[in-house]
C-alpha cells in the first residue's frame, strides 16, 4: 500500500502572448481599469474571443474588497476555472504552475494569468500599514519603513557574513538600468553609473535610493494553453519545462540568508533535464539587489556566499555573458504592485520568442524566472522558479 | 555614551506649537498581550504550554506543535543584535519628524528574531543586547534593545525618552502637597531632576508638619488648589495649565468605614467629591491644554498620574465607601486614558495597598511608606510604565484578583486583608 502518487511533469504546456499595460508613476484609475486593459490586450494579441478564455488567475493588491471573483463580473468573463493569487512577487510563477495543471487536466483550455495594480499618490503608505497581521504587529510600528528596513537587515547581515560590498549590489542595479534603456516600458529613462549609485541618498542604511523599487501602476499578463492550441492560433510561444514553489523555507534562520529556491532547485533542473549553464536568460525577482544576488546562489549559478564575486566577474547586461533582468526589471521599470511578480515572466516570453527588440539575447533556448513574494514580517515567504524553453 | 540631557533654549513664542503625530497604533487582539505586559513593565512573549517553544510575532497557535495553549511568560530579553539599520526615510509622520532613527534585528536567546528600536549605546552588529518592552507614544508596546551595560545617562537617549515620561527638567503639578504622600512626591520629583513643582494646597488654615519647609524649596511654588471647588481648579489651571508637563493627582480623602457603622452620607459624599469628582474637575481643566502640548519640544507635556488604591479592584469592607470612590476613580481614569491616548499623553495609575499615614494608624503592617509610593511613581514615569502596584499588599491583591476575583471577594467579606 505504498502507491503514493508520483509528481507529474509539466509536459504539454505552452506559455504565450506576453502583454504589458504601460506603467505610470501614479494613476487615478483603479486596479480594475488596468485589469480591463490587460485582458483586452490578451484578446487582441491572441486573436481569441473573450469567451474563449475559460480560465483566469488574478493577482493584485489594490483590488480589495474584490477578488478574482468580482473581476469576472466586472470584465464580463465566464471562466470555468478561477484562481486568486495574491502573492506579489511570487504570483507570476505560482499563476503559471496552477494554470499549467489546469490545462494539463483539461479543466481549462485557455488560462489568462493577469496581474495589475494601480498606484494612487497615498496608496503605498496604506498598503504598508495593512499588509499583514505580523507587519501590523511587529514591523510597521518600528519606523514604518515598510520592507526597506527588513531588507536593510538582510542586506547588512549578508554583507557582514559574506563580505559583499555596496558596489557589488550597485553592479546589479547599473546593469539593469543599461538593459532598461532598451525597454520602452521602463519608467527610468536615464543611464545610471556606479558613482551615482554609490552617491545616492540613504533610505535605510545600507539600502540607498537605487536599491529600492519605485511603486507605480501597471499590468502584466500572459496566456497558458496547450502547445497544439498555440500552434493552431499561430502564436509565438514557449514551453514550460519545470516549476518549483516553496513557502516559509529556512524559517529557523534568524535573518534570511537563503531563499526557498535552494530547497527545490535540484528538482527544478531535473524536471527540465538541464544544468545552470544551459540557462541563457535569467530573470530574478529584484525587490532589492541582495535578493537578486541570493537567487544567483540559491538557483545554483554560484555557491552560497559567492554572489558578490559572481557579479564582479560577470556582465549582467543583455549583451553580456550572464544576461540577467534583461528588460531592467522592477529596479528600473518600476514596481507595479503584483505585476512586479509577472515582469520576469513576460520578459522571458519576449526573449525566447524573439520579441525583445534591441535587447533580445541571441539564440536563447532556455530561460529561468525566479519569484519571491510577501514580506509578512522579516522576510518574503514565497519563493518559486520556472524554466521555459523556446518552442 | 549618552550625553546628559541639557535644558533646551527657551521656546520661540512666535512659532506654532508642534502638533502630535502618533506612531502606528494598530495591533491585533493577540499582540495586545505584549502591551498588557509592557503596561506593567514586563517583557512577555507567548510560550507554548505543550512543547515549550517561544514565539514572535504573537500567533493564535504554536508555530511548532500547533497547540492553542499559549501562555504569556516574562522574558529576560537577552539576545544578540544580528543586523541594524538607520532609517533616513519613513512614510509615517511620527518617524519623519524624528529621523534618523535606528532599528535592529535581534535574535533572542529564547529563540525568535525580533525587530527593535535601538538604543544609541548599542554598538554595531554583532553585539549582545537586552530587549525590553516600552509603551510608545501611541500607548502600544514596542520592543527596545538596550546595551548590556549602559552609561550613567542612558535614560537620556532620545529614543528612550520618547517611550518614557521622565520628570527630569520637566514642570510638574502635584495636586495636593500637604498629605504625607504629596510631600514625599514633591521631594521625589525634585530628587529626580524636575525643573519646577507646583504644589497644590487646599484649606490655607491647615499647616501639617513638614509643609512649611517644603514650601521654601527653590523648585517649589505653592498654588491654591481645592479639587472640591470647580472654580479653584479652573483658576489654577488658567494660571499654570499651559506650563505643566506632568499632572500628579495626589488629592484623596480616606476615612475608614463601611455602611453599617456610619450614619448619613457626609463622609461618603466627601470621598466621592475628592477622589472621583476631583479627578473629573482636574481632567476637565488641565486635560485639554496638556493634550495640546504633547509635542511641544524636548520637554513636551507627557503624563497624568492618578493615585488610586488597590481597593479600587475589589471592595475592602472596612474601607467600604473609600473603596467605592476609588473604584469610581479607576473607571474614570480608564476614560481619561482612552481620551489622552489619541494625543500621546500617558495616564499612569498607581494602586497602593494601605499607606502608612494617620488614617491607617490602627492597621497592622505591612503598610506602604509615603516615600515608597512617591518613589514608585517616579520610577513608573522614568521607565514608561502605566499601571503600578507598589508593595507586597498590592502585589498580593493583584495576584489573587487575577487568579479569581470571586474568591478574593469572599475572602475579603470574611474579614481577610
Amino acid at each position: 500500500m505504498t502507491a503514493y502518487l508520483k509528481r507529474k511533469g509539466y509536459e504539454g504546456v505552452a506559455v504565450t502572448v506576453p502583454v504589458t499595460v504601460a506603467y505610470e508613476r501614479y494613476s487615478t484609475h483603479g486596479a480594475h481599469w488596468f485589469l480591463g486593459q490587460v485582458v483586452r490586450a490578451l484578446v487582441q494579441q491572441s486573436g481569441l474571443a473573450k469567451e474563449q478564455i475559460d480560465g483566469l488567475t488574478v493577482s493584485s493588491f489594490s483590488l480589495a474588497p474584490d477578488t478574482a471573483v468580482g473581476v469576472t463580473q466586472h470584465l464580463g468573463l465566464s471562466p470555468r476555472w478561477l484562481d486568486h493569487i495574491p502573492t506579489g512577487g511570487a504570483s507570476g510563477v505560482m499563476a503559471l504552475r496552477r494554470a499549467a495543471r489546469a490545462v494539463q487536466a483539461g479543466d481549462a483550455e485557455v488560462v489568462a494569468c493577469v496581474a495589475a495594480d494601480t498606484n494612487h499618490v497615498d496608496s503605498f503608505r496604506h498598503t504598508l500599514g495593512s499588509f499583514s497581521n505580523f507587519s501590523r504587529d511587529a514591523s510597521y510600528p518600528y519606523g514604518a519603513g515598510g520592507p526597506n528596513s527588513m531588507f536593510a537587515f538582510i542586506t547588512a547581515h549578508y554583507m557582514r557574513t559574506y563580505g559583499a560590498r555596496r558596489e557589488d549590489f550597485g553592479r546589479i542595479a547599473v546593469a539593469q538600468r543599461t538593459n532598461a534603456l532598451k525597454n520602452p516600458n521602463a519608467l527610468f529613462k536615464k543611464p545610471l553609473t556606479l558613482d551615482e549609485y554609490m552617491a545616492a541618498r540613504p533610505v535605510s542604511d545600507p539600502i540607498h535610493l537605487f536599491d529600492c523599487v519605485m511603486p507605480c501602476a501597471g499590468a502584466e499578463a500572459f496566456l497558458v494553453m496547450s502547445p497544439e492550441r498555440a500552434r493552431d492560433l499561430g502564436l509565438p510561444h514557449v514551453l514550460l519545462r519545470g516549476a518549483i514553489e516553496r513557502h516559509n523555507a529556512f524559517s529557523s534562520d534568524p535573518v534570511m540568508v537563503c531563499g526557498g529556491w535552494a530547497m527545490d532547485r535540484d528538482d527544478l533542473y531535473a524536471q527540465a533535464a538541464v544544468k545552470p549553464q544551459d540557462i541563457a536568460v535569467l530573470q530574478t525577482y529584484d525587490d532589492y539587489p541582495v535578493i537578486a544576488m541570493m537567487q544567483f546562489e540559491d538557483l545554483g549559478f554560484c555557491a552560497k556566499g559567492e554572489g558578490a564575486e559572481f557579479v564582479r566577474s560577470h556582465d549582467l547586461t543583455h549583451a553580456g555573458d550572464f544576461p540577467q533582468n534583461t528588460g531592467g526589471a522592477q529596479l528600473s521599470c518600476g514596481q507595479a504592485g503584483a505585476a512586479g511578480g509577472f515582469i520576469g515572466m513576460t520578459e522571458t516570453l519576449r526573449q525566447l520568442t524573439g520579441q525583445a527588440g534591441e535587447r533580445n539575447v541571441k539564440d536563447a533556448r532556455y530561460g529561468m524566472v525566479g519569484g519571491f513574494g510577501m514580506v509578512t514580517y522579516d522576510r518574503c515567504l514565497c519563493t518559486g522558479a520556472v524554466i521555459l524553453e523556446a518552442a | 555614551m549618552t550625553e546628559p540631557l541639557q535644558r533646551p533654549p527657551r521656546k520661540n513664542p512666535i512659532l506654532r506649537t508642534p502638533q502630535m503625530n502618533l506612531p502606528p497604533s494598530h495591533r491585533g487582539r493577540v499582540a495586545l498581550g505584549i502591551t498588557a505586559g509592557a503596561a506593567e513593565g514586563r517583557f512577555v512573549l507567548q510560550v507554548c504550554g505543550e512543547c515549550g517553544a517561544t514565539q514572535y510575532p504573537p500567533r493564535e497557535a504554536c508555530h511548532q506543535c500547533l497547540s492553542a495553549q499559549l501562555q504569556w511568560q516574562t522574558q529576560d530579553g537577552r539576545g544578540e543584535l544580528l543586523a541594524e539599520t538607520t532609517l533616513d526615510h519613513s512614510n509615517d509622520l511620527y518617524f519623519r519628524e524624528r529621523l534618523p532613527w535606528r532599528l535592529g534585528m535581534v535574535r533572542l536567546d529564547a529563540g525568535p528574531s525580533v525587530m527593535v528600536h535601538l538604543h544609541g549605546e548599542v554598538g554595531a552588529a554583532p553585539a549582545r543586547v537586552r530587549v525590553v518592552t516600552r509603551l510608545d507614544r501611541s500607548g502600544q508596546a514596542v520592543l527596545i534593545a538596550l546595551p548590556e551595560k549602559g552609561s550613567p545617562h542612558m535614560q537620556d537617549d532620545p529614543m528612550l525618552r520618547e517611550m518614557a515620561c521622565d520628570p527630569k527638567l520637566r514642570k510638574v503639578l502635584v495636586t495636593d502637597g500637604k498629605s504625607p504622600v504629596g510631600q514625599a512626591m514633591v521631594r521625589a520629583l525634585i530628587a529626580a531632576g524636575a525643573d519646577h513643582v507646583w504644589v497644590g494646597a487646599a484649606e490655607p488654615w491647615k499647616q501639617p508638619p513638614g509643609f512649611a519647609e517644603l514650601s521654601q524649596l527653590p523648585q517649589v511654588t505653592v498654588v491654591p488648589l481645592d479639587v472640591r471647588d470647580e472654580r479653584s481648579v479652573q483658576e489654577t489651571a488658567s494660571l499654570i495649565g499651559a506650563k505643566v508637563d506632568i499632572v500628579i493627582n495626589t488629592a484623596e480623602m480616606h476615612r475608614g468605614g463601611g455602611i453599617a457603622n456610619r450614619r448619613g452620607l457626609d463622609v461618603a459624599r466627601e470621598e466621592m467629591d475628592i477622589n472621583y469628582l476631583g479627578l473629573l474637575r482636574l481632567a476637565q481643566a488641565f486635560g485639554p491644554v496638556l493634550r495640546s502640548r504633547a509635542a511641544d519640544g524636548l520637554l513636551h507635556a507627557c503624563a497624568w498620574v492618578n493615585l488610586l488604591s488597590i481597593f479600587a479592584l475589589a471592595n475592602h469592607p472596612p474601607d467600604g465607601t473609600f473603596s467605592a470612590s476609588k473604584a469610581a476613580a479607576l473607571s474614570l481614569a480608564q476614560c481619561l486614558r482612552a481620551e489622552m491616548r489619541g494625543a500621546g499623553i500617558r495616564v499612569v495609575n498607581i494602586f497602593p495597598g494601605p499607606i502608612d499615614d494617620e488614617w491607617n494608624q490602627n492597621l497592622p503592617p505591612p503598610k506602604l511608606a509615603p516615600k515608597a509610593v512617591a518613589t514608585a511613581i517616579v520610577k513608573a514615569l522614568q521607565s514608561g510604565v502605566e499601571d503600578v502596584y507598589p508593595g507586597d499588599i498590592a502585589q498580593d491583591w493583584l495576584a489573587r484578583w487575577r487568579d479569581n476575583p470571586k474568591v478574593l471577594e469572599r475572602e475579603l467579606a470574611a474579614g481577610g486583608m
